[in-house]
């Protein structure tokens, strides 16, 4: 499965509302489900998500074990100036996924 | 006009009469005009996540996919694309015609079938496996070229037997419970089964995102909840019976949109 799904506008002007939409590809295991056999399935979800403009966060989230499978988060932000946008999702058993998105303010 | 030429007369109208009774419409099949695809039974939530391909997270396998047809696979070294060029034009309308007629194997194949005979006959690669994320990947970027495309499979002299085997299917009641398909999604598609509308049988989203699964699924997958659901025996991934009754489905959804990848409850 993709990484990630991410939606930024290409291009907004500067001061303008952008909507952020982002998704990842994620079991989200929650940690209370038994096999068929009774055995515990380990807990495996994704537990932070980041998002940084320029370098500055501007949006974090905590994940939880309720959280379905392949979470997906819309934001706002405001359209300062032109550069890249990172996403980063952390969570068990060393899950990391980075993404970037370019955006050019006018 | 002659008493023989009144007769020859005759025999042509019975002729064309049993012609275009070929394919019998059961006294229960619902009427072309009163189809309705299992969006319009969901919720406006579930609709949005199909509505808008930013937040459809079956995208993630269409990605998947649209990688998987650009990449060399096999011992022949060779891509989808390397044959089939940019699947955007060529892969245009293609799975809104499947199940289709394969010479070589003397029966219909669906989708997923012929993504692993190219593999295996073209690519030199071993077959995926059946719900595994890369064929259901494949799948649901064929799908995607195909999306608001009418259902058209080809029911000629070849198909036919196959088409009227899996009539039987969908009519046939089977399991502990003794059901038929027909029983549920032809004469009780407008009522409820434990809170949840029962829907038409549509098979013109596959694979698709269920959020019962929290992933992708094909048809099959579908019809093998449905089979335990009516306490029956399920047919195994890829069996004759499922590739027949499919192509019933598709026919019976002819002329509707190609919704892949939906989402569905």
């Amino acid at each position: 499965m993709a990484r990630a799904l991410i939606t930024v506008p290409a291009s907004a002007r500067h001061g303008e509302i952008i909507e952020i939409k982002a998704i990842v590809g994620h079991p989200m295991e929650p940690g209370f489900r038994r096999t068929q056999l009774g055995t515990l399935i380990p807990r495996d979800i994704v537990t932070q998500f980041a998002c940084t403009y320029n370098g500055v966060e501007v949006f974090s989230a905590d994940l939880y074990p309720a959280i379905s499978a392949n979470p997906y988060l819309a934001f706002f932000t405001v359209a300062t100036e032109s550069g890249t946008l990172v996403f980063n999702w952390i969570g068990d058993n060393g899950f990391s996924v980075t993404e970037s998105a370019a955006i050019a303010v006018t | 006009m002659s008493a023989s030429g009144d007769r020859r007369a005759a025999v042509l109208a019975l002729f064309l009469a049993a012609m275009l009774s070929a394919i019998p419409i059961s006294a229960g099949e619902i009427p072309l005009a009163l189809r309705r695809s299992g969006y319009d039974f969901m919720s406006r939530e579930t609709r949005a996540m199909q509505d808008d391909d930013s937040v459809n997270p079956a995208m993630l396998w269409v990605k998947d996919g649209e990688a998987l047809w650009n990449a060399r696979a096999g011992s022949a070294d060779r891509a989808c694309s390397d044959c089939h060029g940019d699947a955007r034009q060529s892969m245009k309308g293609v799975a809104a015609r499947y199940p289709a007629y394969d010479p070589a194997k003397r029966r219909p194949v669906n989708l997923a079938q012929r993504i692993n005979i190219c593999r295996s006959e073209r690519q030199h690669a071993p077959a995926l496996a059946y719900e595994s994320a890369n064929l259901l990947a494949l799948a649901a970027y064929l799908g995607l070229q195909s999306r608001g495309l009418p259902i058209a499979v080809a029911i000629d002299e070849r198909t036919r037997p196959f088409l009227e085997a899996g009539r039987e299917i969908f009519n046939r009641r089977q399991g502990q419970l003794n059901l038929s398909c027909a029983q549920c999604h032809d004469e009780h598609w407008d009522k409820k089964l434990a809170g949840n509308p029962i829907t038409q049988a549509d098979p013109g989203g596959y694979p698709l995102y269920r959020l019962e699964w929290q992933g992708l699924g094909s048809l099959e997958r579908r019809l093998r909840n449905c089979l335990s659901g009516t306490r029956t025996q399920a047919y195994a991934y890829g069996s004759p019976e499922f590739v027949d009754l499919e192509l019933f489905l598709m026919w019976r959804w002819r002329g509707m949109k190609v919704e892949t990848p939906a989402v569905r409850p």
